[in-house]
This record gives structure tokens, sequence and C-alpha cells, in this order.
């Protein structure tokens, strides 16, 4: 690749202004023909607004788009098909009942509609690049991984050169993942140009050839991905320096704390969401739950903190301080406090489920406590100085305790929920994708807390998505796949592949029950 | 972001006008849009009278002010009438505050009124008249609390509909005074009057008969304050409507905050009804409550479920009817010419929320420069 290959796209002072936000401020940036080029930037940097507009979904406010050096203007997707750009989008927009081919060929006219030949010559581009893929299979009997497969051929069969791909990796596991970038690498080979965007560092170091790199709507730098590191990529999506260290103390004692044994959830459908689930966390332990979304893991969690009751098992809480055991099967939250067990939960649905977006800071502290005192009324002085506690110790940027937790964004949200569920002083700490969505400031900061929260002796119960992070984090990781347990590794010595095979070692994992 | 999708190869920058959600607002901006859109409501209203009537606009406001102020009597009519809207919207704002949507306040005081008006019947001269009074009470409560619980438990069971459910329950109401009507008044004169409802009369303070009511409503309206937003069910309730999931999560019984909000709702919509029959009319009719079950709903959106701010809404739209209605005396027009006016101030107050929402931008020159 050299400085002389032919510009496939150009952007030059490309602006989009969302109300008071400003969405892109001056965007410059150039595709070559025949490379990979990652975007990457944190959550609300702009790069999938800077993509919309290359796809024609938005309209820059100013600046111009030139493709093969010609001014364009991409009033519409169809626009952009026209120049050869693709987009495949974070969420598939796929007819279930549709079978592969009929996906594909959807809203194209062609001169003759003929599925038959259609599919042939879908099965040809895949063989070119190496896709595996039955044109014929229905999208309800497709994996994530194939359905994502769907929507390239899809960009692919209306003859994209320049294709974007929106977080494609953000669904796959370890080995899916590798499948499609070695369909990636093909495709750059045969001259295409692909645009991927993405946040996570490794996948950047392994795919790309140049990065440019996003920063509030401003464009920082693009640089060749050989001639890079990770430390300096973060330095520049961030802004300042930060350390990327987790420190995993290995605590000496680590009595038994929670023990389940064969959970089972078959829901209202008569499908069997969990399927004889056994695992034991331990004090002054984290321990990781890896597994595709949607494996369990929230029904899992939910079932322990008395959200959901389980068609079978046990769920047991044991105190090493009186050597004393509660069963926790079957009970309200209420139930679970009254025995004295201080379990708290960080849920995935943050502002559904956590907090109340509605209220303010305050009012959200309240949730775990209002019910303190004998008057009918609420005493709204200790949540008070609960939350100015956690927004001064947690660095909360908000106008006042008193602002809608609504109104902050993912990362402050996140501060004030794991902040007030560490407050109660928990013995076990529960937390569901912690830091999804959240910047790496702030992920850090989480990462941090779960820590300390470990060597004081909590028994902490973390769902991860992302695999680097989880073995840097965990002690123990129990892996599951289908509502099944596949496996428990030791965290410090697991390998991410491993990992990965065990996520999808079960196949069909929900299963019908007579 | 709208024009785009026709697919032809237009050769425009951006919409001519995009609209977006404004970050914040100070109150004052957001207090003066509201008083000019009412003020923009009044003078619509001026000109429309101006246009049927034929008199001038400044006569016209000058009618409604005396239909409301205009003698002694006018202004006590004027403040009975409000704190009566007032009690409804009172009574239904807990529920909405749950986001349970009681559109039943309606059948709720009928109910009410209906069974303090049974209890004058069967009653009245047997028992002393202030045991009387107690029992009209707590029945009329209880009776307004039963139309509310049954379709909260329905919700809270089966996750019936709250909205048609309640609406049904108007009609049963209503068909149960017909009913009852029918049963003790032989006369066919469709009312049963204070001649059969002779005793339980509710005392009047310092000889004015409108008085008690609306002290009654006064103090109501501080209590609901304090229950909403300082009492531990009060915070209950807003979770509850915020989110049920976060509800659950933290260990609130969710069916019985929504039976035990309904009941509280319905039980002071019974009250209403226990004042409007033993307090002012003494009499019964499917029209006691003359559809304040429905007005009440605007009153309490209109100023976001508090309490005082209702006080505020409840004087609007009681101003309105009572000055459109004085018009229509004056100029023997239809009634129905006082729902128009408020129609039209409702409309006004209702539109220039988008205004405190929204803000609308126009394309800029420097995109068209740019082509």
């Amino acid at each position: 690749m050299s400085e002389t290959t032919p510009l496939a796209l150009e952007l030059k002072h490309v602006t989009k202004v969302f109300g008071n936000i400003v969405a892109n401020d001056d965007v410059e940036m150039e595709l070559r023909r025949g490379e990979v080029l990652a975007i990457l930037g944190e959550n609300g940097s702009g790069k999938t607004t800077l993509m919309n507009m290359i796809s024609g979904i938005y309209h820059p406010d100013s600046g111009e788009i030139y493709i093969d050096g010609k001014h364009v203007t991409i009033a519409s997707p169809k626009d952009a098909f026209s120049y050869g750009i693709g987009m495949v989008h974070q969420h598939f927009k796929l007819v279930d009942v549709f079978s592969a081919t009929e996906n594909i060929i959807l809203g194209i006219h062609e001169d003759k509609f003929n599925l038959n030949k259609s599919a042939e010559k879908i099965a040809e581009i895949a063989a070119r690049y190496g896709f595996e893929m039955d044109p014929n299979k229905k999208i309800y009997e497709m994996s994530v991984s194939e359905k994502q497969t769907v929507e390239i051929l899809k960009v692919l069969y209306r003859g994209a050169d320049i294709l974007i791909l929106d977080e494609p990796t953000a669904v796959l596991t370890p080995q899916e993942t590798e499948k499609l970038f070695r369909v990636i690498r093909r495709m750059r080979d045969d001259g295409k140009s692909i645009m991927i965007i993405t946040h996570k560092l490794h996948e950047v170091m392994a795919i790309s050839d140049r990065v440019a790199v996003l920063r509030k709507g401003r464009h920082i730098a693009t640089v060749d991905t050989a001639s890079t590191t990770q430390n300096e990529l973060t330095e520049m999506m961030v802004g300042e320096r930060v350390s990327l260290n987790i420190d995993r103390a290995k605590i000496e004692e680590t009595p038994d704390r929670l023990n389940v044994s064969g959970l089972s959830l078959v829901n209202f459908e008569g499908i069997r969401i969990l399927d004889d689930i056994s695992f034991t966390a331990k004090s002054g332990e984290i321990l990781g739950i890896a597994g595709v979304a949607g494996s369990g893991q929230r029904e899992l969690l939910e079932i322990i903190a008395g959200l959901q009751t389980p068609t079978s098992g046990s769920i047991e809480y044991h105190d090493p301080s009186n050597n004393k055991t509660v069963d926790l099967r079957s009970k309200t939250p209420l139930q679970i406090r009254d025995l004295g067990v201080r379990l708290s939960f960080v849920p995935e649905d943050r502002l559904g489920m956590g907090l109340v977006g509605n209220m303010d800071i305050i009012d959200n502290m309240m949730l775990r406590s209002y019910r303190k005192g004998k008057t009918v009324f609420v005493d709204r002085q200790p949540p008070k100085a609960l939350a100015e506690k956690i927004i001064d110790s947690l660095k909360v940027v908000t106008p006042s305790a008193k602002t809608a937790v609504r109104k902050l964004s993912g990362g402050n949200v996140q501060k004030v929920l794991v902040g007030r569920e560490i407050a109660a002083a928990p013995t076990v700490l529960m937390a569901a994708y912690p830091v999804r969505g959240l910047d790496i400031n702030s992920s850090y900061m989480i990462y941090k807390l779960l820590n300390e929260q470990k060597e004081n002796g909590v028994a902490v119960i973390f769902v991860g998505e992302d695999l680097d992070v989880l073995l840097e984090l965990c002690d123990r990781i129990l892996v599951i796949c289908g509502g099944r347990v596949t496996g428990i590794v030791d965290g410090r010595t697991a390998k991410k592949e491993e990992i990965g095979l065990m996520m999808t070692k079960a196949k069909g994992g929900e299963t019908h029950v007579e | 972001m709208s024009s785009e999708i026709t697919g032809k190869k237009i050769k425009e920058h951006e919409p001519l006008i995009t609209i977006s959600r404004r970050k914040s607002m100070a109150f004052w901006v957001r207090l003066a849009i509201r008083a000019g859109s009412v003020l923009v409501a009044l003078i619509v209203c001026g000109l429309i009278t101006r246009f049927v009537t034929g008199d001038d606009p400044i006569s016209v406001y000058s009618t409604m002010l005396e239909g409301n102020f205009g003698d002694l009597d006018k202004m006590w009519y004027m403040f009975y009438n409000l704190a009566m809207l007032l009690g409804v919207a009172l009574a239904l704002t807990p529920a909405f505050r749950m986001k349970f949507w009681n559109i039943g306040g309606e059948g709720q005081v009928l109910i009410g009124g209906l069974a303090t008006a049974v209890c004058m019947i069967a009653l009245g001269g047997r028992i002393p008249d202030w045991s009387l009074i107690l029992v009209m009470l707590i029945s009329s409560v209880t009776a307004g609390a039963v139309w509310g619980i049954i379709p909260a438990a329905f919700k809270a069971k089966w996750r019936t509909n709250e909205t048609l459910f309640t609406l049904m329950m108007n009609y049963v109401a209503m068909y149960l005074i017909k009913y009852f009507i029918e049963r003790v008044d032989q006369s066919g004169s469709h009312t049963v009057g204070p001649k059969l409802l002779s005793h339980g009369w509710l005392p009047t303070v310092l000889g004015e008969q409108y008085l008690l009511n609306i002290i009654v409503i006064a103090a109501l309206t501080v209590i609901m304050y304090a229950y909403l937003n300082y009492s531990k069910h009060g915070y209950e309730i807003s979770v509850v409507g915020e989110s049920e999931n976060t509800a659950r999560y933290v260990g609130i019984n969710v069916k019985k905050v929504i039976i035990r909000t309904m009941a509280l709702s319905g039980a002071l919509c019974g009250l209403i009804g226990f004042l409007l029959v033993g307090g002012f009319s003494h009499s019964i009719d499917p029209n006691i409550a003359d559809g304040r079950g429905f007005t009440a709903i605007l009153v309490s959106w209109l100023a976001k479920f508090n309490p005082f701010t209702m006080v505020v809404t409840s004087f609007l739209i009681v101003f309105m009817d009572l000055g459109a209605e004085e018009i229509a005396t004056k100029f023997g027009i239809n009634p129905s010419f006082s729902d128009i006016m408020t129609g039209i101030i409702i409309f006004f107050i209702i539109g220039c929320e988008f205004f405190i929402n929204y803000q609308i931008h126009f394309r800029k020159k420097a995109a068209k420069e740019a082509e």
C-alpha cells in the first residue's frame, strides 16, 4: 500500500450538527482502493453518523464527498448504491421467513426475476470470498453470523466496492470473528475498500491497514496500523494517557458464598432457557460468566436476585462467619434481604431495571433504602448524602444531584448504579455487562471497583461479552451455551480460543420440552 | 432526515425545516410560552365570539369575567365548580402517576353519589343526622374504592386493559343510578330530589352552602401533594409508574401497589360523589358528575400531575366554561358554544408544549451557497 494508491472515497470538511450537538466537526478522511480502514472511536465520537452520511441516510450540513475523485451528492441509500457504497448495519434488516436469496434480491430491479439464477450468482460470490452459505436457507434458521453473511452478500450482490461494516464483531464468537476477518482480507485482495467501525483495539490491529481515530466528532489522525500500538491508539481515542491494566489480586482465603446446583428454567412457551446449571461463587473471587448473548445469562442472574422463579434446582447462600446456610430459591428480593443476605445486582438494563430514568440521582439512591424509618414519609437526607458521596468519589459528571439520571451519559448512569449497589456493602455482587457502551475511562473505573469489592471479600459474579476483559479480570470463568454450563476454566490460564469453542459447543440450545 | 427516501437525485443539501429536541429551557421562558398560549387562545376566542355575536372583543372578555366574578353568588359558584373539578382531578392523579389510565372517574363519582343517596333514603329519619352522615361518608368512599379496585385487580392479575375496563365501569354506575331512580321515584321525573333525600344534608359553614366542599378540597390538595411527593406510598407509585421492572427489582409488590392506589383513587372519587349529593345538590341523577370525571383527566394532565398546578388548570377550564356559558345566555347562542371556547383554549395550551420540547431550524443560507 503506497501513497499513490488511488482513492476510493474522500471526505472534505464534513460537518453534521444535531440540535446543539456537533456529531461531526470538519472531518477529513481518505479511503484507498483495496484497503481495510478501521474507524476507531468511543461511543458518541461520531463514527456511526459519519458512516450514515456516506451511505446516504443523513446529509452533511457542510463539506463534500468525493468518490474516485469526483464530487458527489449522496441523497439516499439508493444513491449510495449507485456509487458502489454498501453498508452493513449492526442491526440486521432481514425478512425472517424469506430465504437468503430472497432477502438478497429484495428490492433490486433486474431484467428478469429468476430465483435459481440469482441463487447461482450468490453462490458464486460466496465461493469467491470464502463465505460458507446455503442460499436457500431461511433466515429464522440461521445463526447470528450466518445472518451477517447474508447482509454482506446483499451489498456485494449489488456490486458494492466500498463496504462499511458497523461493529461487525460485536455479536460474534472469536472463531466466527476469525472467519469474518479471512473473508474481509479476501475482499480487500480483490480490490474492495472496506471501512470497519469498531472499538476493540486488538481487532483493529488484526484486520486493518490503516486506522482513522475519531474523538468527540473530530478526526484526530489516520495512521498506518503497522506503525502504531494499542496504547498510542487509546491515547488518541481518549485524549489522555490511560493505563490499560487490570490489577488482579490473588486472594488466599476464598470460602464458598453461593452454591447453585441443578438450576433449570422452562419459560411459559415451554422453551428451556436454563438447563441444569451448577456452580459455586466464592468470597474474594470474581467469577466470570461467558457466553453468546442470550444464552440464559440474564435469567440466571434474575433467578438468583429473586426476580424469577426457577423450574427446579437450588440456590444456597453460605455465611462463613457463622457457618449458616440459607435457601434463596423462590424468595422475593425483600425476603432475601430480610434473611440478612446482602445481595447487590447491577442489571443489564440500567435505566429499565436498575434505575428510574426520570427520577433524579437522590431518588434513585433511595430505591434500595426508602423503606427505612417508621413514619409514612420518606427521609431524603441519607440518600442525598449518599448521592453526593458517589458523585464525588466516582467523579460522576452531572449538573447536580437533582438531575434526572436519563440525562446523564452512559458512563455516568452506570457509575450511579454501581455506586449505589456497592454502597449497600454487599456480600454477593452480580453485574451484567457493566461496561457495555461505556467509554474507556469509565470501563476501567468499573473494573477497579469490582476488584476492590473482591479484595474486600465479596463474591463477585461478572457477566461479560469481551473475552479479553474476562480473561484479564476474572479468577474463574463459567462458560454457558444455550442455557447449559459447558465448562468452568481458570481465568489466569485459559485461552480465548478454548472459551470460544465452549461458547458454541452445544448446538441448538433451545430445546422444547415435551 | 425525511426527504432522502425518494430515491431521486435531489441536488438539495438538507430539508428546509428540521425539528430537534430541546435540551433544556429556563423556567421563566417556559412560563412565558404557556402564558402566551393562553393569551393567544383568549384572542382567538374573542375574535370568534366577535364573528358569531357581533359583540366587540373587549366586551366579550368582560362578559366572561362577569360570568365568573359578576356578583357574590357567581363567585361562590365558580369556586364551588373549581373545587369539585379539582377534587376529581386530585382523585385521579395517584393512578395517573402510576401510569394507570383511570378514565372511570365519572363512574366512581357516580357510584359514590349513589351510595350516599341510598343511605339517605334508607336511613333518613331513622337514625340521628350526624350518624347518618357518617354512614353516608363510609359507604360512598367504600363504593368508590370498590369501583376502583375491580379494574385494578383484573389488571394486576390478568393484565387487562384498564382504560377500557374503567370506561365500561362508568356505564355500569350510570345504569345503576337509573335503576335506582326507577325504583324510588314513581313520578317519572328521572331525578330523585331534595324532597326524597330530606335527611343527611351536610352542615353549611358560615351560612355558605358551598364553603364546606371548598374547604375539604383545599385540604385534600395539600394532603395529596404531600402524599405523592413525600410519602413512601407516593414514592412507590412513582417507581411502579416509571418502570415495573425496577419496582420488582427493588422488591416492591407491584400488584399490591396497583390495587392500593386504585382503591385510593376510587375512594376519593366516591368522596366527591358524597360531597356533590350530600353537600350540595341533595338529589341524584346520572348527570350529577357533569362530565367532571373526564374533564378532570385533562386538568391532571395539563398540570403534569402536580396538585398545586391543578388549581390553576382547573380554574382555567372552569373560567372558560362559565364565561362561555354567560356569553351563550347573553346572546342567546346554543350552549355548545362554551364547549367550542374550552376546546380552543385547550388546543393552544397543549399545542404550546411542542414549542417547549422542540426547536425548529430552518435550512441555513450557507448550505444554499455551497451549490
